[in-house]
């Protein structure tokens, strides 16, 4: 067994504002440049739209240094550069629009959501002192999950958009419950798995070097399957299914660190997929855009045809390695351009080497996650800081994997840069999260924990996985 | 606006992309080459040469058993001579460090011990290592399985010297400086 142990801590904050720095000149060049791209001139209002991004990074900074002095320097300026970007892409698509005669307003709306999302995460920040307060609440939380999930098929609530059933409407603002679920369901799997790890892990036959769990042990993973299983069907969403099943997978596996789950998981989730892919016919018809997308029969579908997809793919293509440059290419021939498809948009107007930049960012984030998961002292924090990063790097493997034919096209958002309001308030509230839990995990113990106990103290070591407090507590050495 | 303007900025903007990720991983590589990754068995036997010799605590104020009063720590157990720790090198606890004070530590699986000891072979109260004039003994409880000192059954109290095997259950327990 070993430890990670870090020579000192420096808290990073200044190291933070110099990267926000960065990231929001990226965010408001993007603006620029679109400005310059499209219409030959900055925009004129340059000026308020950078105040107004620099006033919320450098709020969320501020919480930072009164609620969270030693949370990590580079996640926040990563979700503000990314960000940032996605404004600037959905505000050039606006002006694509608008010259086509279609409706805009997309970048408006998702400016008021920036803004929404991130006093929001500010909140969390400075509300939650604690993030193992959260493990109180952890069979509320699946409650809570489950209800989120099902709340699109409550009829009048629910809307049925292009098919999927996933949205609900209140008046003229449309959510996506399932995008704040994801969170609520880490918080339960993490709570949940934390007190019983143990005989997930231990108990149970070994069949051929993998430790088969017991069948009454593989109740909860089954009951997840069949409500992710159950959202597929019922809402037709494919992309949210994958989402819950890979998040609990991968949480198990943390957990227990048994490779016969993910196994498990993985046998669950293709019988699942066979069985959905043969009976249902939009899942089918997704498989054969995927197989067959340049098919001519195929991509003049008009419904679930590959149309989509291979013209995202003619997109990337002539972005080429360096891009067309802000507002100089055609991404808004691509239906869904702002939402589903902006990775294709910014792999055209940026090129192979900004979505790759981009690409590195999600990078980093998810393995600031993981490190935090690392760091942090106790099982809970350890959970949900691995299950929240692995959500946001599975969620953009769907996403990129989707749009670059790499796996077949589900509808899951892109973290952080796609339009849409839910999307963005789940993700600057799994940044929150990340942040207050990396404040825990980096803080310097204590000076009274460095001591050696006195001689006649009890010292109960090594008592399994459960055991959160490091054995190297008792030699004294910090 | 000139092409070159236009496609200077074109590369500058990705420039400034990439600026980011490489400053950020900048930031991050000290916590790739700034840490210590520790191997507990490894780092114990490099401690064994190195390591110097810890304050002595204060004397522990809970119940230490009868046999042994607590006692000051000689001169030479202060001064670096004598085992300054108890290391479990085998065994479930492998690895396991109890620094020595004054008081005796009493090995075995019960919650109460000082070393409570993971081990099936173990009986509950299973020995008890002590110091009596600058010497350290052990002395078996009346444990099953008996307690061995460099493969000798433990009769009576038997001084155990720096770095000799005293096997409890599975464990094996060494004094180390």
């Amino acid at each position: 067994m070993a430890t990670v142990q870090p020579h000192r801590v420096r808290a990073g904050r200044g190291t933070e504002l110099g990267l926000l720095v960065l990231a929001l000149a990226i965010g408001i060049g993007g603006y620029v440049l679109v400005g310059i791209g499209t219409q030959d001139s900055v925009p004129s209002d340059v000026l308020g739209y950078g105040l107004g991004l620099a006033g919320l990074a450098f709020g969320l900074h501020l919480a930072l240094r009164w609620r969270a002095p030693y949370a990590d320097p580079v996640i926040l300026p990563i979700a503000v550069a990314l960000n940032g970007v996605g404004l600037a892409m959905i505000y050039r698509l606006d002006y694509a629009y608008r010259a086509k005669g279609r409706v805009g307003g997309f970048a408006e709306k998702q400016l008021v959501w920036t803004a929404l999302s991130m006093a929001l995460a500010a909140a969390v920040i400075i509300l939650l002192r604690d993030h193992r307060t959260l493990r109180r609440y952890t069979y509320t939380a699946m409650v809570l999950g489950l209800a989120l999930v099902a709340l699109p098929l409550v009829p009048g609530l629910g809307v049925s958009i292009n098919g999927a059933r996933i949205w609900i409407r209140f008046g003229s603002v449309g959510l996506q419950p399932a995008e704040l679920a994801k969170i609520v369901l880490a918080v339960f799997f993490a709570g949940y798995l934390v007190t019983h790890r143990d005989t997930l892990a231990l108990a149970g036959p070994r069949l051929a070097g993998l430790q088969l769990p017991r069948a009454r042990d593989l109740g909860p993973i089954l009951i997840v399957w069949g409500a992710s299983l159950a959202v597929l069907v019922l809402e037709r969403d494919l992309g949210t299914s994958l989402l819950f099943f890979g998040l609990f997978v991968a949480m198990l596996y943390l957990a227990t660190e048994r490779l016969s789950w993910v196994v498990i998981g993985l046998l669950l989730f293709l019988a699942g997929a066979w069985f959905v892919a043969s009976t249902f016919a939009h899942v089918g018809a997704r498989f054969d855009a995927w197989l067959h997308a340049f098919d001519p029969a195929v991509f003049d579908k008009a419904v679930g045809g590959s149309g989509q997809l291979v013209r995202g793919l003619f997109g990337l293509a002539s972005g080429g390695l360096f891009g067309t440059g802000w507002g100089q290419g055609r991404p808004d021939l691509v239906p869904y351009a702002e939402s589903d498809f902006i990775v294709a948009s910014i792999g055209e107007e940026l090129g192979l080497t900004g979505l790759f930049a981009l690409l590195m960012c999600y990078l980093i984030l998810a393995q600031r996650g993981l490190r935090t998961a690392i760091g942090v002292r106790d099982g809970f924090g350890k959970l949900l800081a691995g299950g929240l990063a692995f959500v946001v790097a599975f969620q953009t493997f769907v996403v990129v994997g989707g749009v670059t034919r790499l796996i077949p096209l589900t509808g899951l958002t892109t973290p952080f840069l796609a339009y849409g309001g839910s999307s963005l308030l789940a993700n600057w509230i799994i940044v929150a999260l990340l942040l207050r839990i990396s404040d825990e995990a980096r803080r310097p113990a204590p000076a009274i924990r460095a001591t050696t106990p006195g001689i006649g103290t009890p010292v109960v070591v090594g008592s399994g996985p459960s055991d959160s407090q490091p054995t190297e507590r008792i030699e004294g050495v910090s | 606006m000139s092409e070159v303007t236009v496609t200077l900025l074109r590369l500058g903007y990705l420039a400034l992309l990439w600026v980011l990720v490489l400053s950020a991983i900048a930031v991050l590589r000290r916590d790739l080459y700034g840490t210590r990754i520790v191997d507990r068995r490894r780092a114990n036997r490099a401690q064994r040469s190195a390591a110097p010799a810890p304050a002595a605590p204060a004397p522990a104020a809970n119940g230490t058993p009868p046999a042994a009063p607590p006692q000051r720590v000689s001169r030479s157990a202060r001064s670096g001579s004598g085992p300054t720790k108890l290391v479990v090198t085998e065994g479930p606890l492998r690895g396991t460090i109890v620094p020595l004070g004054p008081a005796a530590v009493l090995v075995g699986r019960a919650p109460g011990c000082t070393l409570v000891l993971d081990d099936d072979y173990s009986s509950s109260r299973h020995a008890r290592v002590f110091q009596q004039d600058g010497q350290w003994f052990v002395e078996d409880l009346g444990s099953t399985n008996g307690t061995f000192v460099a493969d000798q059954r433990v009769e009576g109290p038997t001084p155990v010297p720096t770095g000799t095997p005293v096997r409890v259950g599975r464990s094996v327990l060494e004094l180390q400086r």
